[in-house]
């Protein structure tokens, strides 16, 4: 009997379900990538910020949808539509602060996402295209932020702007053109805004959908890695299941939905009692709207990129005829790409930090630490001793990636466990 | 030039152009968005002392007179002076542009005064005026020095004079008898119009700390369940194989 002759036998759910099957994969994409998706039964804490960022990423997705009803892309309106989302339309304050501290949790999670990746080495074989794809995500998370942060026109939009985009035009050469053609004017215009706006919420939104779909396709094909780094896939019954796998729906769906709820208390903490952060994820000089002639005292960038603003402060002296501009820029733009390197920079013959030696367990200690204090350091006014150190952690940054190769082939390993251990 | 400006832009965090940094010694302000009396006494001093020159141009009467618990009537009659509907939006009938030539530049918009400054900052500046006869309008200010606004409180503070005893000059004296209100009424006027410009800055503060209340509970209520599903799932599986 042919599958759609079948539906008039089986009633109901079943029947409609069979009627969909001969001509939509349904239940097959179900299982391929839910209910017969095994994933290593022993993941832990820092196994929740995948799910956790495609959450926040349709927490903007949504709440971006709604401010863009009232949202006016242009110099005079901007900042008042802002205001009017924040004082007359209908629950528009929920809406604003929903997205503004969306977006500062987007980068939390993320910034967790990509540790656990450090941390257990998912980056390694076979998962050097997963981690590809997941350094393109975030830079044009980082992209998608930028535009985003221009749209309120507030002064430091504007100011905060004007210096990312002066950036390019320490490039030799093509520099200053470079510089008018990203404007598309003279200097930060309603011109930037309206292109700023169409990136932020068309173009970029699209990117981001359409690779982290493929992200989630090559996860699914590879496999997941766990924090023991062992290939569960080497160990499989008899019926060519994982022995160390559990279907990732029902057992991962109820845990993350419960992390989700977890999650939705911290953001929720913040998005009704503390949504300027102290001035971390909605800065003061943003109160007030953006003018030309008004620089702010002290420029920073949102939180989420002081690390890398940090390092591009830094570089303070010319090099090889290079102006010290143009040296940072290229200081932070190679911190930022240098992750994509790490697949073929870990030379360790273990994936996770439990069986690696004592050498990658420091480096990877001072990393996060100089990570930090590079983020700290970027929101302070410049200092000579805050460049030093900014320096020194600048160093330990790349020293973390360029000095890979060595130290993890020349320190002592632990043999990786048969199956995994929890 | 272009050089300079991007060598300015990048040194500015040391230079500081407006009012930031005061060695002023500043008094506590804490809001109370509960207290309607002093929220409507800061609104009624607004637009009778500071609306001619700085409006609040992204805030309407109506949510004004309704968050603070005016009548229509009584706003219209007593509140609103120029000649607008309660629906409109509470901007100053001084020209932007004439303002300009006048003070050197135009008085800011002040609805978000206290998110770009600080409450506190907002209420010492207020109280710090005092005659300075070097500077064009006569006072200058120990929170914001050298500010470009006259006192326009003056009326009611009366006149204040700074003290200075060995070159040290922090501390500030009112005349007695020139001023419409006592020392004690005068911190009160400026405590209510501080909260008023605290309660504009953010008029759905309230509403946002009431409505988090909620969601944390029912979040805490639904992560009660989701907790117990979880475990009643996971209870079957052993992670140490």
């Amino acid at each position: 009997m042919d599958k759609t002759e079948a539906q008039g036998s089986k009633s109901g759910l079943a029947g409609a379900m069979e009627w969909v099957d001969a001509r939509f994969p349904a239940t097959e994409t179900f299982e391929y990538h839910m209910s017969k998706y095994y994933a290593p039964k022993n993941f832990n804490f820092w196994y929740y910020f995948g799910f956790l960022a495609m959450f926040v990423l349709v927490n903007q997705l949504v709440t971006g949808v709604w401010l863009t009803m009232n949202y006016v892309p242009s110099g005079d309106g901007a900042f008042a539509s802002v205001e009017y989302i924040m004082r007359d339309v209908e629950y528009g304050w929920l809406m604003r602060y929903l997205h503004s501290t969306g977006a500062s949790f987007f980068f939390v999670v993320v910034y967790l996402h990509m540790y656990r990746a450090l941390r257990y080495g998912s980056y390694r074989g076979p998962r050097e295209l997963l981690w590809l794809i997941g350094m393109v995500i975030f830079i044009a998370l980082m992209a998608e932020g930028f535009f985003g942060y221009l749209l309120p026109w507030g002064n430091m939009s504007y100011w905060g702007a004007q210096v990312i985009v002066s950036l390019f035009g320490s490039i030799p050469y093509i520099g200053p053109d470079l510089m008018e053609w990203i404007r598309g004017d003279f200097l930060m215009s309603e011109t930037t805004l309206n292109r700023f706006f169409a990136l932020h919420v068309v173009a970029l939104p699209l990117v981001l959908c359409v690779l982290i779909f493929v992200h989630l396709v090559a996860l699914h094909h590879v496999g997941s890695n766990n924090p023991d780094g062992i290939e569960i896939k080497k160990n499989k019954d008899e019926n060519g299941v994982p022995r160390d796998g559990i279907p990732f729906h029902p057992y991962y769906t109820v845990h993350d939905i419960h992390a989700m709820v977890v999650f939705l208390f911290i953001f929720c903490a913040v998005v009704f009692f503390a949504p300027e952060m102290g001035g971390y994820f909605l800065e003061k000089p943003n109160f007030e709207m953006a003018d030309p002639l008004k620089t702010p005292e002290h420029i920073a960038p949102v939180w989420y990129y002081t690390p890398f603003y940090a390092m591009l402060r830094a570089a303070t002296f010319p090099l090889f005829g290079l102006s010290a501009k143009f040296l940072g820029f290229v200081v932070m733009i190679g911190a930022i790409v240098i992750p994509m390197a790490l697949p073929w920079l870990d030379r360790s013959p273990v994936k996770s930090i439990r069986y690696k030696g004592s050498i990658s367990r420091i480096m990877l200690s001072v990393f996060v630490v100089s990570f930090f204090i590079l983020g700290y350091l970027g929101t302070q006014a410049p200092s000579k001793a805050g460049t030093i150190a900014a320096q020194i952690c600048t160093a330990i940054y790349f020293a973390y990636f360029v000095l890979m190769p060595w130290y993890t082939r020349v320190e002592n390993t632990k043999p990786e466990p048969e199956r995994v251990t929890g | 030039m272009k050089k300079l400006l991007l060598t300015l832009l990048l040194a500015l965090p040391v230079a500081g152009f407006s009012a930031g940094g005061t060695n002023w010694p500043m008094e506590d302000f804490e809001g109370d968005l509960h207290n309607l009396p002093s929220l409507q006494n800061g609104f009624a001093l607004y637009t009778n002392y500071c609306m001619g020159c700085h409006g609040l141009q992204f805030q309407r009467y109506q949510r004004t007179a309704d968050d603070l618990g005016i009548p229509h009537d009584l706003a219209l009659k007593n509140l609103i002076f120029t000649g607008q509907k309660i629906g409109g939006l509470m901007t100053t009938a001084m020209p932007r542009e004439e303002s300009k030539a006048w003070f050197g530049a135009a008085p800011p918009d002040l609805t978000m005064v206290t998110r770009v400054r600080e409450p506190h900052w907002v209420y010492n500046y207020l109280k710090t005026f005092y005659v300075d006869e070097s500077r064009p309008l006569g006072v200058n200010n120990k929170v914001f020095a050298n500010v470009g606004m006259p006192n326009a409180l003056l009326e009611l503070q009366g006149v204040q004079r700074e003290v200075c005893t060995d070159g040290q000059c922090d501390e500030l004296v009112v005349e007695a008898g020139t001023g419409a209100l006592s020392p004690e009424e005068f911190d009160a006027a400026i405590y209510d119009l501080t909260n008023f410009l605290y309660y504009v800055s953010e008029p759905a503060r309230l509403e946002r700390q009431r409505t988090g209340v909620f969601v944390l509970l029912f979040l805490i209520i639904l992560g009660s369940f989701t907790y117990l599903l979880n475990r009643e799932y996971w209870k079957d599986i052993d992670v140490k194989h």
